[in-house]
C-alpha cells in the first residue's frame, strides 16, 4: 500500500524523518518496500499562466507564448506542446530552473525566436510518466506561486507490504494507529462530526443473508452538482495512493476508503428501484459489472440487489447499471460490513483484485461503517453540495462478529519470547495498541479494539507485545544441549554415499523438474499411467515423472546442443508411479552416459561408452552394500530401451531397476547424437546393507587354471558360471573372465570365453592332481550342458 | 714366473676392456674358473718341489687376489653404468596429463543442502523427509491455513484435481514429523517444493529446508540464537541479523530474518537493493492450532519453526546471479561447483 507522509501527518506526528519512520515501520512488522518522493527534485518552477499563444514564424509545430508568473513582466516562451492554449495554467520553469531530469533551463533562441523558460510536462517534473503535452494545472492556483508549494509536493510516499492478517493497516488511519503505538506519540485524528440530515429521504435496505452481511450503513444525498470538480488536494492524494481521479462522488468514496479503510460504494439513485436487498445470488442471474465484464452468478455469491435484480457484487465491484454517471445528482451511499469469507471466495474464484475486495477479504473494522458514511457525506457536501438524508444503519444483531476478551499471562510472555518484560511495560504496550487491559493477579484481561479482529488468542497478544517491544531487543539465548546421540546406521548405504560414488566415477549430478512433457513420457513409457497436473504451468511441464529418464534425456539433449558431446550425468530424486490408481512416491538414482567412455586423452584408444561401462558403475553402487552377489542382471525388454541391450536388475526375486541403451529410433526422434546408455535403480530397500563380520583369511594357497571355452553366441556367462560352479563342487573360489573372442579359429555364431578358475580349499592345500580333476569335471560339464568346445 | 706376470697383465687388461657383465664373466671364467689359467697354475703347484711350492703358491694367490679385486671393481662400475643407462632410457615427460576417468561433482543445490544439514546436525537436529504430493490437510489445514484464508493467495499451488496437490513448502513435513515422532522434537526437513510461478526470480520447483524444535521451554530467544549461529557458520563469517515481525498462519509470533548483505557487508549494493539487508528466511513460534492439529498438547509444549530457500542461500554463497541456471543443468555451470 502506498501512503503519503503528508496525509499521515494529518493523523499523527511521528517526529521522525522518512527513513527513520520507514525503519521503525519495517521493524514493527510493516515492511517498507520503497521510499519515494512525491515529485522529482525540481527547483525554480512556478505556476505559470499562458496569456497569448501565437504561431512560431519559422516552425509549424512550435508556438510563441506570453506567460505570466515569472515576476512583474510577461515572459516570452517557445513551446512545442500541442495542448498549449491561452488562459491555461501550467508549470513554468524560469531561467536557471532545474527540472527533474537534472537539466538547467537557460534563456535561448529556438529557430530565431527568444525563449525565456520552459512550460513543463508531468514527466519533466517527475510527477508521472505522462509527457503528452504540458501539464494542465487547476485554475484555482495563484499565478507565480512556487509549484512545490502550490501542489504541496514536498511529500514522501512509502510503499508498505501489509501482511494478510493486518487488514486494519490498509488505510491512513490504520498506519497512523501503528505509528502512534510504535513511537508513543498521540493519535490526533481530524475532527469528524456527524452531518445532520436536511431531508427525510431514506432507501430501504434488507439484510437477507445476515451472516454474509450483518451491517449496512446507507444514506441518500440528493441534489449533488454533477458539474463539480474534485479539488486539487484530493486529486493529488488519490494520485499519490495510485488511484485515478474520476468524478467527485467516486473520488470521495475512494478517498474515504484510503483514509479510514472502509470501502464504500455509491449508486445512482435514479437507477435503483424499490429497495436494496443483500442476498445470495439466484441461479441464472447475471450482472454486468462496472468494468464491462458480464458475470454469471451462482448461489455461493453475495450480491446487492434492488427490486429488479443484482446491482453489485457485494464487497467486490458495483454494477454498470447503477453506477455514477456524468449527470448523476441523487446518490445512495453504501458502507457495509462483509466478513472476510464472504468476499475471499468470490474474489479468488473469479480473479478479482479490487481495492474493496482486497480490504474486505483481509477484514475491515466491523464497527467502522457509520464513521465512513459521515466522512463521505461531509466531503461530498463540501465539494459538490447536496441535501443529505439521515444516515441509516441496518444491522442484524445476532450476526455481529463476537469478540471475547483474551487473557494474557506475563509469565507466558517471558516463556515464549525468552525475556522478562515488566508487567507495567506489557500493559503500556497493549494500551498504546488501543486495547483495554484489566489486571487481576497473574492474569491480564485484554479486550482488543474492534479493528483488531486478528487478536484471538494469548499468542497473538504476545506477538503484539514482542513486536512493539522490538524483536531486536530480545536476546539470543542458547538452548539446553541435547545429549542423546542421533541414530547412525550401517544397515543402509546413504544417498550421499551413492552420489559420491558416481561423482568419483566422473558423473555430474543434475536436478531436473519433477513434472515432465507428457508427450516424451508417453513415448518412453507407453501404457504407463502418470499423475497429471490440473493446472500445469505449460504443456511441457504437465505430468509427474514416472522415471528420471525423461529429465536426464532432455538434459543430455540440452548440453549436446551446446557442443558438449560427452555427457555423464546422474540424478537422485522422486519418481511418481501410479499402481492401479494408487500413487507410489519412491526415491531413485538414475544415470545417463553418452559419447566417449573416457575424457579425450593420449595413449588410450578412443571408444564410446557402452553397456559394460555403465554396468560397472551400477555394480560399483551395489558393491557399497556388500550384497553384490544377490544382484542379478536379466535380459528383458523395456519399451524405451534397445531390446537386445537392456537388462532388468534384480535384487533376489525383486526387480529394482533397469539398465540399457535408449531405443535408437527414440534417440533419433529426440535429435540426440547417439543413443545414450541409462540406468535407474530404486534406492529403498535395494541399498540396504549389512554390518561386515570378520572371517579368517585362508592360509592355503589358491591354484589358478585358465580355460578357453567355445560356446554358441546365445549362451550367457551366467549359464557358464552355473555349470562350472556346479562341476567344481565348492572349490571354485573365484571365476575371472579375461577375454571374449570371436573370429579366426572360432566358428561363426560361436564365441570363445577365456576363464580363469581360481580354486581353493579352505582347510588345506589343494594338490595339482585335485586341481586337474576339477578342471576335467568342469570341461565335461560345460560340454554336456552347453555344447561347449575347449580351445587349446 | 715371467709368464705369470704377463698373463696377469693380460687378464687385467681384458677386465678393463670388458664392455658388459657377460664379457666380464667370460674373463673371470678364463682366469679363475675351474679350468681357468690361474686355477690351472694353482693345480700345477702340486708338481713343484716342496721347497718352492710355498713361495710359488704365495705368488699365484696374490695374482688371484689382484684379478678378483679387479673383477669386483669392474663389476661395480659396469653395474652402475647399466643402471644409469636403464634409468636414462626410462625417463618420461611428467608434464603429460594423467589418464583415466575424470571426476564429476554434486549439483550446487545438493552441495548447499548437505552443508545446511551438516551445520544443523551438529546442533543436534535430525533430518526428516515427507511426500511431495500432499493433501490439503498437511499442506494447509493442519498449518492453520483454512480454505479462503488470504495466506493461500501467497501460494500458487499446483493441483491434481482430486484434492491432492504438490506441496508448496516443506512445512507439511513438520506436521508428519510431529505425528510420527511426537515431542520433544528437533528436526530439519529439506526437499523440493512447488509453486505455480515462473519468471526471472521464480522457478516452478525449488528447494526449502524446514526446521522444527518443540520442547517444554523453547523460546524466541533460542530461535534467534540458533539462526544467528547458523548464518555465521554457513557464510563462515559473522553477519548482522535482524528479525522483522511478520505473518505466517502457522507461527505466532512470526518473523522474517534479514542478514547483512553478504556482498557489500551492509554498505548497500545492487543485490540488497541499497538497503544493506537481504531477506533469507521466515520463522516463528509454532501456532497452538498447529500443535493441536497434530495431537500435541499446546498447553505443555511450545517451540519454533523456520523455513529457508536453498537456492537463495546457494546464490548468496556462490554469487550465482540467475536462479534459473540451477535447473537448466548446463554442464559448464554445474562443473563450477565441483571442488570440495
Amino acid at each position: 500500500m502506498r501512503i503519503s507522509l503528508a496525509w499521515l501527518r494529518d493523523w499523527v506526528d511521528a517526529g521522525l524523518d522518512p527513513t527513520a519512520l520507514a525503519t521503525r515501520l519495517t521493524m514493527s512488522g510493516h515492511e517498507v518496500e520503497s521510499i519515494e518522493a512525491a515529485a522529482g527534485d525540481f527547483q525554480g518552477v512556478v505556476v505559470g499562466e499562458v496569456l497569448t499563444v501565437e504561431r512560431h514564424p519559422g516552425a509549424d509545430k512550435l508556438t510563441v507564448c506570453q506567460v505570466a508568473g515569472g515576476g512583474s513582466s510577461l515572459l516570452q516562451i517557445v513551446c512545442g506542446a500541442s495542448n498549449v492554449r491561452a488562459g491555461m495554467k501550467t508549470p513554468l520553469a524560469l531561467e536557471g530552473a532545474k527540472v527533474a531530469a537534472g537539466a538547467v533551463i537557460r534563456r535561448t533562441k529556438l529557430r530565431g525566436v527568444e525563449s525565456n523558460g520552459m512550460l513543463c510536462s508531468a514527466r519533466e517534473l517527475g510527477l508521472s510518466d505522462e509527457h503528452e503535452g504540458i501539464l494542465e494545472l487547476p485554475d484555482e492556483l495563484v499565478t507565480g506561486t512556487p509549484l512545490r508549494d502550490a501542489l504541496a509536493l514536498d511529500d514522501t510516499i512509502l510503499t508498505l507490504n501489509v501482511t494478510p492478517n493486518r487488514g486494519d493497516v490498509l488505510s491512513v488511519l490504520g498506519v497512523a494507529r501503528e505509528v502512534a503505538a510504535i513511537t508513543g506519540r498521540k493519535l490526533a485524528p481530524p475532527a469528524l462530526e456527524p452531518v445532520a440530515a436536511v431531508t427525510r429521504e431514506k432507501f430501504d435496505v434488507r439484510l437477507e443473508a445476515p451472516a454474509a452481511c450483518p451491517r449496512f450503513a446507507g444514506r441518500v444525498i440528493q441534489g449533488v452538482n454533477p458539474a463539480a470538480r474534485t479539488p486539487l488536494w484530493m486529486r493529488e492524494r488519490l494520485r499519490r495512493a495510485g488511484i485515478r481521479s474520476i468524478r467527485p462522488v467516486v473520488d470521495v468514496t475512494n478517498y474515504v476508503m484510503l483514509e479510514l479503510g472502509q470501502p464504500l460504494h455509491a449508486y445512482d439513485l435514479r437507477r435503483l428501484s424499490g429497495h436494496i436487498e443483500v442476498r445470495m445470488a439466484r441461479a441464472g442471474e447475471k450482472l454486468l459489472l462496472l468494468d464491462g465484464r458480464e458475470m454469471a452468478l451462482d448461489p455461493a455469491t453475495l450480491v446487492i440487489a434492488d427490486g429488479t435484480g443484482p446491482v453489485g457484487l457485494a464487497g467486490v465491484m458495483g454494477g454498470e447499471k447503477s453506477g455514477i454517471a456524468v449527470d448523476t445528482a441523487d446518490v445512495f451511499l453504501e458502507a457495509a460490513f462483509f466478513p472476510p469469507d464472504t468476499v475471499a471466495g468470490v474474489a479468488r474464484r473469479h480473479g478479482f483484485a479490487t481495492d474493496a475486495a482486497q480490504r474486505f477479504e483481509r477484514g475491515v473494522d466491523p464497527r467502522g461503517q457509520e464513521r465512513a458514511i459521515e466522512r463521505a457525506t461531509e466531503l461530498l457536501l463540501a465539494i459538490a453540495g447536496g441535501r443529505p438524508g439521515p444516515a441509516v444503519l441496518t444491522q442484524d444483531e445476532a450476526s455481529q462478529p463476537r469478540r471475547p476478551g483474551v487473557t494474557l499471562r506475563p509469565e507466558r510472555v517471558a516463556s515464549l519470547l525468552g525475556i522478562e518484560i515488566p508487567r507495567t511495560e506489557i500493559e503500556e504496550i497493549l494500551r498504546r495498541l488501543g486495547m483495554q487491559v484489566a489486571g487481576a493477579g497473574d492474569v491480564l484481561g485484554v479486550i482488543p479494539p474492534s479493528h483488531r479482529f486478528d487478536i484471538a488468542i494469548e499468542q497473538d497478544l504476545i506477538e503484539e507485545v514482542g513486536r512493539i517491544f522490538g524483536y531486536d531487543n530480545i536476546p539470543r539465548t542458547d538452548a539446553r544441549m541435547p545429549q542423546r546421540p542421533q541414530p547412525a546406521t550401517e544397515r543402509a548405504v546413504t544417498r550421499e554415499r551413492l552420489r559420491l560414488l558416481l561423482v568419483d566415477r566422473g558423473y555430474q549430478e543434475v536436478i531436473t523438474y519433477s513434472f515432465v512433457d507428457p508427450r516424451l513420457q508417453r513415448r518412453m513409457f507407453p501404457g504407463q499411467e502418470a499423475l497429471a497436473l490440473e493446472n500445469p504451468l505449460s504443456a511441457e511441464l504437465a505430468e509427474m515423472r514416472v522415471s528420471l529418464w525423461p529429465g536426464l534425456v532432455e538434459t543430455a539433449r540440452f548440453n549436446q546442443r551446446r557442443q558438449l558431446e560427452r555427457v555423464r550425468i546422474f540424478e537422485v530424486g522422486t519418481r511418481f508411479e501410479l499402481h492401479g490408481g494408487r500413487l507410489v512416491e519412491s526415491q531413485v538414482i538414475a544415470g545417463l552416459a553418452t559419447g566417449a567412455a573416457l575424457p579425450e586423452q593420449w595413449g588410450t584408444d578412443k571408444r564410446a561408452a557402452d553397456f559394460y561401462d555403465l554396468k560397472s558403475d551400477v555394480e560399483g553402487l551395489f558393491a557399497l552394500t556388500g550384497r553384490q552377489a544377490e544382484i542379478s542382471y536379466v535380459a528383458e525388454p523395456r519399451d524405451c530401451l534397445h531390446p537386445g541391450r537392456s537388462a532388468a536388475v534384480y535384487d533376489g526375486e525383486v526387480c529394482v531397476g533397469w539398465i540399457g541403451q535408449l531405443q535408437p529410433e527414440l534417440a533419433r526422434a529426440l535429435d540426440l547424437r547417439a543413443a545414450p546408455w541409462v540406468f535407474e535403480l530404486g534406492i529403498d530397500p535395494s541399498f540396504r546393507s549389512e554390518v561386515p563380520v570378520f572371517m579368517e583369511i585362508s592360509k592355503y594357497p589358491a591354484i589358478r587354471r585358465d580355460l578357453a571355452v567355445v560356446v554358441d553366441e546365445a549362451i550367457t556367462l551366467e549359464e557358464l558360471r552355473e555349470s562350472a560352479s556346479f562341476a567344481a563342487k565348492g572349490l571354485l573360489h573365484e571365476l575371472a573372465i579375461f577375454d571374449v573372442y570371436r573370429g579366426k579359429g572360432v566358428e561363426a555364431g560361436r564365441k570363445s570365453i577365456a576363464l580363469g578358475l581360481i580354486l581353493q580349499e579352505t582347510s588345506r592345500t589343494l594338490t595339482d592332481e585335485e586341481a586337474d580333476t576339477v578342471v576335467a569335471a568342469v570341461i565335461e560339464r560345460v560340454k554336456g550342458d552347453l555344447k561347449a568346445g575347449i580351445r587349446e | 714366473m715371467k709368464d705369470l706376470e704377463s698373463r696377469i697383465a693380460q687378464t687385467l687388461a681384458e677386465i678393463g676392456s670388458s664392455a658388459d657383465l657377460a664379457a666380464l664373466e667370460a674373463v673371470r671364467v678364463a682366469a679363475l674358473g675351474r679350468k681357468g689359467s690361474v686355477t690351472e697354475l694353482l693345480k700345477g703347484l702340486g708338481s713343484l718341489p716342496a721347497a718352492e711350492r710355498k713361495a710359488a703358491g704365495a705368488v699365484i694367490n696374490q695374482a688371484k687376489a689382484r684379478i678378483s679385486a679387479a673383477l669386483d671393481s669392474r663389476r661395480v662400475a659396469l653395474e652402475a653404468a647399466a643402471l644409469e643407462r636403464e634409468l636414462a632410457s626410462g625417463a618420461i615427460d611428467v608434464t603429460l596429463p594423467g589418464r583415466g576417468q575424470s571426476v564429476g561433482g554434486l549439483h550446487p543445490v545438493t552441495r548447499t543442502r548437505l552443508r545446511i544439514e551438516t551445520i544443523f546436525r551438529r546442533a543436534g537436529f535430525s533430518v526428516a523427509e515427507g511426500p511431495e504430493v500432499e493433501d490439503d490437510f498437511h499442506n494447509f489445514e493442519a498449518l492453520n491455513i483454512p480454505a479462503n484464508h488470504p495466506a493461500r493467495a501467497m501460494h500458487d499451488t499446483f493441483y491434481f484435481g482430486d484434492g491432492r496437490l504438490l506441496r508448496t513448502h516443506t512445512s507439511p513435513v513438520q506436521i508428519r514429523a510431529m505425528q510420527l515422532q511426537g515431542v520433544p522434537i528437533r528436526v530439519i526437513a529439506p526437499g523440493p517444493v512447488y509453486r505455480r510461478d515462473s519468471d526471472v526470480t521464480h522457478t516452478p520447483m525449488f528447494h526449502q529446508v524446514e526446521g522444527l524444535v518443540l520442547d517444554e521451554d523453547v523460546s524466541l530467544a533460542n530461535l534467534k540464537a540458533v539462526l544467528a549461529s547458523f548464518v555465521e557458520q554457513f557464510f563462515e563469517k559473522p553477519r548482522g541479523l535482524r528479525f522483522r515481525p511478520s505473518y505466517f498462519p502457522f507461527t505466532e509470533p512470526s518473523a522474517e530474518v534479514d542478514i547483512q548483505c553478504v556482498l557489500c557487508d551492509g554498505a548497500g549494493c545492487r543485490i540488497c537493493k541499497q538497503t544493506g539487508w537481504i531477506e533469507i528466511l521466515g520463522c516463528g513460534m509454532v501456532h497452538p492450532n498447529v500443535l493441536t492439529a497434530c495431537g500435541v498438547d499446546a498447553t505443555r509444549w511450545q517451540g519454533y519453526a523456520f523455513g529457508m530457500g536453498i537456492e537463495r542461500l546457494a546464490m548468496l554463497r556462490y554469487a550465482v546471479n540467475d536462479l534459473r541456471m540451477f535447473f537448466e543443468n548446463d554442464l559448464r555451470f554445474l562443473a563450477q561447483f565441483n571442488r570440495g
